[in-house]
């Protein structure tokens, strides 16, 4: 329960932390975004408000009142999910641009992690296991030549192969245009026709991380004394390499799938950009495009979050995995 | 001094390599940095990635010579597909993209090099502080470290580099220092958390050695691996993130890298246009020079742990 409690005390911390450094950034930048912004309302032909105004002063920064009733207006604002108008599209709210992309990116970048996950353990395990062989020497280096692609151009590679010049896939968005996103089979196949190619980009080149991570635990592991001695009670390989090391090798990895999560979210940005696949990462590309700071700020801070959740629940998680964690 | 650490750490890498005595044929470092490059080279991976950077270099250094015209001639015709006279085309404003590739070489590994070089000198400096001040000052420095490490790195450049008004290779030199230090840092204070009470630092402490001398003479000299680990690191990181921003459009167009050859390529729809190795050939560089670290990173790796060295 102390364990809950401290892991709960610094999550609250660290995201005050995150939210008040999305306050300050903008504010420490030469040049005022306010003024960039309402520019760009102007010249869109959008009559700017009084309340439009504020709401963009408070997200920005405003040479009106103390900085501490500013930064008050900001927590209030982010508590109550009002993030202001988007600038690229003054019909639209931040907040409901967000929540129209998130559920993609969830799905795509959950689904895209869990494989990546599960084939970069298993390749791992295989490779440290047959340490030093040749199949340990192609893993280790095909996994280091993935990770070393830039994910939006890999993406790239794929989309000119496999949608421009086989044509087997859509060439760009989330679903067939002229359908609406709902839940009928069809609808569902669409979609995952269409992110089958971001989902290949993001899980390919976060693959190696796994393979690394795993493969240097598994070694370590099987230096143990209790591999040895399962080893002189002539328990079968198999056995040895699964369910005693790769068990015990799989603890460290656990805690490094939140952090991933970041690795693959900032993929995601450009790699859903060269798609125009319809989440977050897209919607970012299209803010920096736009000079659309408002949006900007509120992807950063929704993408923080979602990855602060995230490590705060795998840190629970391992706690019922490993109980030497709770004891500490 | 040098001889309590080079009795009682006699298996650490650097003890053995700063040479004791007057007698010595070559000045410490330069000696240790033959010593060094010789553990490196007879790692073969760490071979191939030395071969391939050096390939760059070279490349980047000889520039004029290699690139057949200047990157930004624009009296060509505009949208070639390769051909002998433009092996890898021509952009839509008629420059040639073999000479603008080979220039583009210079950027990547300035960035990188400057970029991992920043990032590692913040990572050690507060890594050795947080690692050898327990109490307050480690509580506030992890704290730091461990929210940079949390915050999503690619979104937090692109929030920096937009809001930066400014458009210049440092720029982009700064964020990506800005983002990059955080593992270093924390892989660095954990060894010098355990360093911190071997027997030849409690020494170091005990003649009156100043706090400086102690943390940078003494203990830093012990995980010249892991610096030159997290510099490798953080250099790949440099070169992808200089690669994404510049096709996010947060570079400066008119800088001659990779980057902006493949953004060059999005925008005018190169893949479209059949001009596909416009846009094969710098990621494909990104890739190899980004590998070529990672590659290094290996026998890097293996100098500190003896069951990753090759047999």
């Amino acid at each position: 329960m102390r364990y809950v409690l401290t892991k709960l005390g610094l999550f609250a911390l660290t995201l005050w932390a995150a939210v008040t450094l999305n306050f300050i950034l903008p504010r420490l930048m030469p040049g005022s975004p306010l003024d960039a912004a309402l520019a760009k309302l102007a010249s869109n032909g959008v009559p700017i408000t009084n309340a439009q105004r504020k709401a963009i002063e408070v997200q920005l920064g405003s040479p009106h009142g103390s900085v501490v009733s500013q930064y008050w207006d900001y927590l209030g604002n982010i508590a109550t999910f009002q993030f202001g108008r988007s600038y690229s599209d003054p019909t639209r709210t931040v907040a409901g641009s967000i929540l129209r992309a998130l559920p993609w990116t969830l799905l795509l970048v959950g689904i895209t992690t869990i494989l990546a996950f599960v084939l970069g353990t298993l390749l791992g395990v295989y490779a440290g296991w047959r340490r030093g062989t040749k199949a340990d020497t192609s893993v280790t280096l095909g996994a280091t030549l993935f990770a070393a692609f830039p994910p939006f151009w890999l993406g790239l590679l794929l989309l000119y192969v496999f949608a421009f010049k086989l044509d087997w896939f859509a060439i760009k968005g989330g679903y067939s245009e002229g359908l609406s996103p709902n839940w009928s089979p069809s609808f569902l196949n669409d979609a995952v026709q269409h992110s089958i190619l971001p989902g290949l980009t993001l899980a390919v080149t976060t693959l190696s991380g796994w393979v690394f991570g795993m493969r240097n635990n598994m070694i370590n592991t099987l230096g143990e004394d209790y591999v040895t001695f399962a080893e002189a009670n002539g328990l079968h390989q198999r056995t040895i390499a699964l369910r005693y090391a790769a068990r015990n090798a799989l603890l460290p990895n656990v805690t490094a799938f939140g952090l991933s999560l970041g690795a693959v979210l900032g993929g995601s940005v450009l790699v859903e950009g060269v798609f125009s696949y319809p989440g977050l990462g897209h919607l970012l590309f299209e803010a920096v495009t736009n000079h659309d700071y408002p949006l900007m700020q509120a992807l950063f801070l929704v993408l923080t979050v979602s990855m602060l959740t995230a490590i705060f629940v795998v840190d629970l998680l391992y706690a019922r995995l490993d109980p030497r964690v709770r004891r500490a | 001094m040098s001889m309590l650490q080079s009795v009682s750490q006699p298996t650490e890498a650097a003890a053995a390599t700063v040479p004791v005595g007057p007698r010595r044929a070559l000045p410490g470092p330069v000696l240790f940095v033959t010593r060094a490059f010789a553990t490196l080279w007879s790692n073969g991976k760490a071979r191939i990635g030395i071969v391939i950077l050096a390939l760059f270099v070279v490349i980047a250094l000889i520039a004029p010579l290699v690139a057949p015209d200047s990157p930004t001639a624009n009296d060509f015709t505009p949208y070639a597909g390769p051909s002998g006279a433009h092996w890898f085309g021509t952009t839509g404003n008629g420059q040639d993209v073999f000479s603008q590739f080979v220039y583009g070489a210079r950027v990547s590994l300035l960035v990188g090099i400057a970029a991992g070089l920043g990032a590692t000198l913040v990572a050690v400096v507060l890594g050795l502080i947080s690692g050898y001040r327990p109490g307050v000052v480690d509580h506030v420095l992890s704290f730091i470290t461990n929210l940079a490490l949390v915050l999503p790195g690619i979104p937090l450049m692109i929030i920096l580099a937009a809001y930066v008004q400014s458009r210049s290779v440092w720029t982009i030199v700064l964020v990506v220092t800005f983002t990059a230090w955080a593992t270093g840092s924390r892989v660095i204070r954990s060894q010098a958390i355990t360093l911190r009470t071997r027997d030849f630092v409690t020494a170091a402490v005990f003649s009156g050695e100043r706090l400086g001398r102690v943390v940078f003479r003494e203990i830093l000299p012990n995980m010249t691996s892991l610096v030159a680990a997290s510099f490798f690191a953080a250099a790949t990181a440099a070169v992808m993130a200089e690669a994404s921003l510049e096709f996010l459009g947060l570079g400066n167009p008119a800088t001659i890298s990779w980057g902006t050859i493949l953004y060059q390529a999005q925008q005018q729809n190169a893949l479209l246009t059949g001009q596909w190795l416009m846009i094969f050939a710098p990621g494909f560089a990104i890739a190899l020079l980004a590998l070529s670290f990672t590659l290094i990173n290996f026998g890097v790796d293996a100098l500190s742990n003896p069951r990753l060295r090759e047999k």
